[in-house]
């Protein structure tokens, strides 16, 4: 899922430090898996923005809400229900959805309210770790289904690096070395000898060096 | 200027307040419990939300504190560590919004009523009105 983190409220505050009445809205889908926008995170930053501007003096009508997702064009059609209650809107959804916001409601302001950060995974309750870049062209099945392009600090398509040391990292000691745990994965599976493949010089395009990328699937266009 | 009298909300477990609550709480009154201090009963302190602390600041409160069970003995298991969780997360909120982490604290205490819960609720008190009136009233020093 895409992990996001909210942004400091002093920054939010700054960005809606005109408007009188706003729309916090939440996102049903990742970011509330992982407690950055759902529905609860909007209450609590509804709560603090309320705080922050009676601290300013400087009132404000706060408006809660939550769609099922923010990025599908039938869940943002559902705003409609607001029309005319706000004056911005404040999204909790990840930049997807601030995007979608800000395409298909042409005269709405939309701030963000968190960072969204990247494509990972709970590894315990509250942790949250990077799994994958969305690069566009997988390449797991060389690597024991472990991704080094997202994993390692270098991208390294063939790997470990010279820094790698004790199975850690050379950034930081509390890093995995991807490329020894993908050594160590294809050992205990017994395919140890993939480590022989070298990989080709990679093309990024499809990992949106072409530009933004858009994907067409001609079966499910109506 | 007339005296500031702060508004404090505690929010205590059932276990923690039990005693303190029988007799209408006359025997918390006579034992010295501040009069500004309103206690808000919860079945375990690990049933509070974060927006619900913030919500008491929005409502008035000068101060805000929650007293749950010893953390390595909650009627709950775990109910007061997350009660912990939460008030650090108001810290956090708290600090966010260049307000005093101090308006909102944590106590664990023994079921029952012991001087303890007397004395946090005294030194809140204390503390609040060293601080003066929540800046989220417009009206601070």
């Amino acid at each position: 899922m895409i992990i996001a983190e909210k942004k400091p409220v002093a920054e939010i505050l700054e960005m809606v430090r005109e408007y009188k009445r706003i729309l916090v809205l939440g996102c049903r889908g990742c970011v509330t898996v992982c407690s950055a926008g759902g529905e609860r995170e909007v209450e609590i930053l509804a709560s603090m923005l309320r705080l922050g501007r009676k601290k300013e003096n400087n009132p404000v009508e706060i408006i809660e809400g939550t769609l099922v997702r923010q990025c599908d064009k039938e869940y943002i059609d559902s705003m409609d229900q607001w029309n005319g209650t706000y004056d911005a809107v404040v999204s909790m959804a990840c930049g997807v959805g601030v995007n979608f916001i800000a395409n298909l409601r042409k005269d709405s302001m939309v701030f963000p309210a968190v960072n969204t950060s990247f494509f990972g995974g709970s590894v315990e309750q509250g942790v949250w770790t990077e799994q994958c870049a969305g690069c566009g062209n997988c390449i797991l099945h060389h690597t024991g289904g472990l991704c080094p392009v997202a994993r390692c600090a270098k991208s390294l398509m063939n790997g470990p690096c010279g820094g790698s040391q004790g199975g850690k990292c050379e950034i930081n000691s509390t890093v995995d070395c991807i490329w020894q745990m993908i050594h160590d994965k294809l050992d205990a599976t017994g395919r140890k000898e993939r480590m022989n493949f070298v990989a080709p010089i990679r093309d990024w395009t499809p990992a949106g060096h072409g530009g933004p990328r858009t994907f067409v699937r001609d079966d499910l266009t109506v | 200027m007339s005296e500031f009298i702060p508004d404090i909300r505690a929010f205590c477990c059932h276990y923690t307040s039990q005693q303190a609550c029988a007799d209408n709480g006359k025997g918390l009154k006579e034992a010295g419990f501040p009069e500004n201090v309103s206690l808000d009963r919860l079945t375990c302190t690990g049933k509070l939300q974060v927006s619900a602390l913030l919500a008491a600041f929005e409502n008035g409160a000068d101060a805000v504190y929650v007293v749950g069970c010893p953390a390595d003995s909650c009627h709950n298991v775990k109910g007061s560590l997350r009660a912990a969780k939460r008030v650090s997360a108001v810290k956090k909120a708290l600090a966010e919004l260049a307000v005093e982490e101090g308006r909102i604290s944590m106590y664990h205490l023994d079921r029952g009523l012991h001087p303890e819960f007397i004395a946090a609720a005294r030194e809140v008190d204390a503390k609040t009105r060293a601080m003066g009136p929540s800046p989220f009233k417009g009206e601070s020093k």
